[in-house]
């Protein structure tokens, strides 16, 4: 009896060491397939000329696979979606973290979080509804009639609505609960002891908090944007559904306000129509790949960055 | 230095530079506080806009019917159905592997270049980017091993298809592991390591250790973080995209084909219904994101009254 | 001094003989509680300015509570009700229009783990001054040589004024947090159980300094060392349960306590 229950024990065992190591398994996988699926699109054309071509055409009788576009559409739509949530997320996090009374914290804490919950597809949804034909109706049709920049007679005239900056505030509200809660945690992890020492000097709070709390979390704060870097990337739904699915190189002066197309929008509106080991399915698996590594080393860049902020705080 | 005769510390007198310092606390909480409210306003807006608009096409017909008319009428019971069996089979694949996967690193595993290359395992896996997932379950699942499984099952190949149910619940499966696998941890390592050295000297082995202590103590933490991955898992669109939903099924497949058959579900259909559906009535559009909302949302609130009442008893 | 003997209980009121000339730091009928708890029980007490006064007692006894309320840090803690009051050169400092920024500093305060910003060592003495609109990098610099040499630091560091405050041993980061501390030039300095994450060595160098410190400020340390009390200071307080049991001269406290339960704690009859 004891001999059974030995064995069962040591197949359990095997078990959960087998899941342990099933992490590293699936990501190996995962780059496998990936790879293996995209390396053939480099019969037909070099790594060079997918990265930097011009033209993404995958369905014209002569195909064009042109990264280019797309890998700007994605940064385009990114960055825009960065420069509104690092402020606003960092500014929350200081003041969930410092400078809120424990009431006011605890009403807005659960909203991040509501936010972190809602789905993609919702963000797309409200984005594409409501968003979309709010700036729709407030383009100005006339407006060639409009004198000025480039890129205000573009921002007056959106005929759907859909462009870049819709895709940047959408994605904006969904990075924002992901560098919010890291980077509180960063804050909350200051050791009392620097507060009270520069309390005790005859600092205020907000003195306290740009002199020494801020610094002192920066690590965690700058680990927790490269997470955001990599959430924003790789979302999909949100931008497939508002940024107006033009696979163009974005104008330097009013791309914002013009539809573009993500590399993660391209490959799930293409998907599905393309015919199985075609060269298009290639380049979309390419695609793919390079989404892949790009999150990797972000997300990996950014434990580094906690790993080290960790061994500073080490005396 | 000073003279002891007295502390020139009257009421009311402040010197300019304290004064300096306050009045820029005071600007600096006031604008953070307003920075904070930005992300709180939209939050509740979005969540309010879905709510009032979608209360509307809300009625019992539209949970229980089936879609008639082209998609247009009716309801969306097939969808329902169909994201509650899909997240179902999701869990009964992501939970045993994760949790094991999690008893592993919590109990088993020494510090050392495996632990570590497990953990950035995790990480990355939970960085990849959820379009990316999807092709990769395209790559694999669906054109290997849903294929072997029905030669090997021998299917009937008019009523299954390798994009169907399986498809998408192994590829969110995957995508939800590094969740289970992280709140599983955590949850296990709050268990207090005198329960287990307890366990321990009264001759039980390591396994019954955890079966009977660990496991029941780190209980609710684990449904916490289960709870979420539900909630995770119901609201993915672009997983599945690629692997086996569906925006119309004729009828609702027989339980015993389920498996192998291409499915609905609630994400997929709001995405299809607000992109590919131009006459179709607002209310069903937004009925369908409240439900999908309403879903994901009450998921998270069951998840958070859970963790509220685990750390009241902790005290 | 005065101590009256109620039924049971001893209650000690310990006033000065004169309205405070002489004291820096007078407390009437202090009291504090931590939600229900009440942590201190109305003391009352005069501290003698440019002296080193030292409070005594067993663990948890209140004497870092008292401390902590000579320049308001009590405030930072949630739910802390405090009532009486502290004067200081006749003004209650827990009075509604005293700035506390300008109150503490006033009255510094070494905390009983060396706690060292983040950053150079440089920029540790030179945080206090800059707060307070020293701009000029000359004045820096000058504060920083001039707390750094009466810290017994100078020689240790001026070479690596730039590199990181961690890179010092424990006792010299106190050394360090104490020249911070007079960078902001306080009138009076306060000092919780400094010495207690040290070593002897450590410990006999800050005590030098608290020596050399007299003449310049007062100092008020908490320390659950008696010896220390009886090398350093020239008054000593004694703490038990929330109450000031006895306050006098140090020889006098040690020597002859007037208290039944100072003398029982000087004999290291209880903890």
């Amino acid at each position: 009896m004891r001999r059974l229950r030995r064995l069962w024990e040591k197949l359990i065992e095997g078990a959960i060491r087998v899941s342990g190591v099933a992490a590293i398994v699936f990501v190996a996988l995962i780059l496998g397939f990936l790879l293996k699926d995209a390396l053939p699109v480099l019969r037909t054309t070099t790594l060079g000329e997918l990265l930097v071509g011009h033209e993404w055409r995958p369905t014209a009788t002569e195909p064009q696979f042109g990264f280019l576009p797309l890998i700007l559409g994605s940064l385009l739509v990114t960055v825009g979606a960065l420069a509104i949530a690092i402020p606003l997320s960092v500014a929350c996090a200081t003041f969930l973290a410092e400078v809120a009374p424990r009431g006011v914290r605890d009403l807005v804490k659960p909203v991040v979080e509501l936010l972190a919950a809602i789905p993609s597809v919702v963000f797309g949804f409200v984005g594409l509804v409501v968003i979309g034909t709010a700036l729709q109706k407030a383009a100005v049709s006339t407006s060639e009639a409009v004198p000025g920049p480039e890129w205000l007679k573009a921002a007056l005239n959106m005929p759907t609505g859909m462009a870049a900056i819709t895709g940047a505030l959408m994605l904006a509200l969904m990075t924002l609960p992901t560098i919010v809660t890291i980077s509180e945690d960063a804050l909350a992890a200051v050791p009392r002891s620097y507060r009270e020492g520069s309390l005790a000097l005859g600092a205020t709070r907000w003195q306290t908090i740009v002199g020494v709390t801020l610094p002192a979390a920066k690590s965690g704060i700058i680990a927790a944007v490269m997470l955001g870097i990599g959430r924003a990337v790789g979302e999909t739904m949100t931008v497939l559904m508002v940024t107006g699915n033009a696979p163009v190189i974005p104008s330097l002066t009013s791309g914002l306000f013009r539809p573009v197309r993500t590399m993660t929008a391209t490959i799930a509106a293409e998907m599905g129509e393309t015919a199985h080991q075609t060269p298009h399915y290639h380049a979309l698996f390419m695609l793919g790949a390079l989404l892949l590594l790009t999150t990797f080393a972000v997300n990996t860049a950014a434990d580094v960055v906690m790993r080290r902020g960790k061994h500073v705080e080490r005396r | 230095m000073s003279s002891a005769a007295d502390v020139s510390l009257h009421p009311g007198v402040t010197s300019r530079q304290a004064r300096v310092a306050r009045l820029q606390q005071g600007v600096a909480f006031t604008v953070l506080g307003l920075l904070s409210l930005s992300i709180v306003v939209p939050t509740v807006l979005i969540i309010g806009f879905v709510l009032v608009r979608g209360w509307a096409g809300l009625s019992v017909e539209f949970l229980t019917a089936m879609p008639r008319n082209g998609m247009v009428e009716g309801g969306i019971y097939p969808a329902i159905v169909g994201s509650a069996a899909l997240v179902a089979v999701t869990m009964l694949l992501a939970v045993p592997v994760g949790v094991l996967g999690a008893i592993y690193l919590a109990e088993y595993a020494r510090q050392g270049p495996l632990v570590r290359a497990i953990r950035i395992a995790i990480l990355n896996l939970a960085g990849v980017p959820s379009i990316v997932y999807g092709l990769f379950g395209m790559g694999l699942f669906v054109m290997v091993i849903i294929p072997a499984m029905a030669r090997f099952l021998h299917l009937d190949p008019h009523r299954s298809s390798p994009s169907c149910l399986l498809a998408g619940a192994a590829t969110l499966a995957l995508l939800v592991l590094p969740m289970v696998v992280t709140t599983t941890e955590e949850a296990l390592r709050q268990v207090p390591q005198h329960l287990r050295a307890s366990s321990l000297a009264l001759g039980a082995t390591k396994w019954q250790t955890i079966r009977r202590i660990v496991l029941p103590n780190a209980l609710p933490g684990i449904l916490t973080g289960l709870i979420l991955a539900i909630e995770r898992a119901a609201g993915e669109t672009a997983p599945i995209l690629l692997t086996g939903a569906v925006f119309y099924a004729s009828a609702m497949p027989r339980p015993a084909e389920a498996l192998f058959r291409p499915f609905m579900a609630l994400p997929y259909h709001l995405f299809a219904v607000s992109t590919q559906l131009p006459n179709a009535p607002e209310r069903l559009r937004w009925g369908t994101a409240l439900v999908l909302l309403a879903l994901v949302l009450g998921f998270n609130a069951v998840a958070i009254a859970l963790r509220v009442h685990l750390r009241r008893r902790r005290g | 001094m005065i101590t009256a003997e109620l039924t049971g209980q001893a209650v000690s009121v310990t006033r000065p003989a004169a309205p405070s000339a002489g004291a820096r730091i007078v407390t009437d009928g202090l009291r504090v509680f931590y939600g229900r708890t009440e942590a201190l029980k109305g003391v009352s007490v005069a501290i003698p300015s440019r002296q080193i006064t030292a409070l005594i007692g067993p663990s948890g006894c209140g004497k870092s509570t008292f401390l902590r309320c000579l320049n308001r840090m009590n405030d930072v803690i949630d739910d802390v009700r405090i009532e009486g009051r502290v004067l200081m050169g006749g003004v209650d400092i827990y009075d509604r229009h005293v700035d506390v920024v300008e109150l503490r500093k006033r009255v510094g305060m070494v905390f009983q783990q060396p706690n060292p910003f983040p950053m150079s060592i440089y920029d540790n003495i030179a945080y206090g001054p800059r707060l307070h609109g020293v701009r000029s990098h000359a004045d820096l610099a000058e504060v920083v040589e001039q707390t750094l040499r009466q810290a017994a630091l100078w020689e240790e560091v001026k070479d690596k004024l730039r590199e990181s405050a961690f890179s010092l041993s424990g006792g010299q980061q106190q050394r360090l947090c104490i020249a911070r501390v007079m960078a902001v030039q306080p009138e009076v300095i306060l000092m919780d159980e400094p010495c207690s994450a040290l070593d002897p060595n450590a410990t006999f160098r800050i005590e030098e300094l608290m020596l050399r410190l007299r003449t310049q400020y007062t100092v008020v340390i908490v320390t659950h060392n008696m010896y220390q009390a009886a090398r350093v200071s020239q008054h000593t307080g004694f703490f038990l349960l929330g109450e000031l049991i006895e306050f006098d001269r140090t020889e006098k406290v040690f020597e002859g306590p007037s208290d039944r339960r100072t003398e029982d704690y000087i004999r290291g009859r209880f903890g």
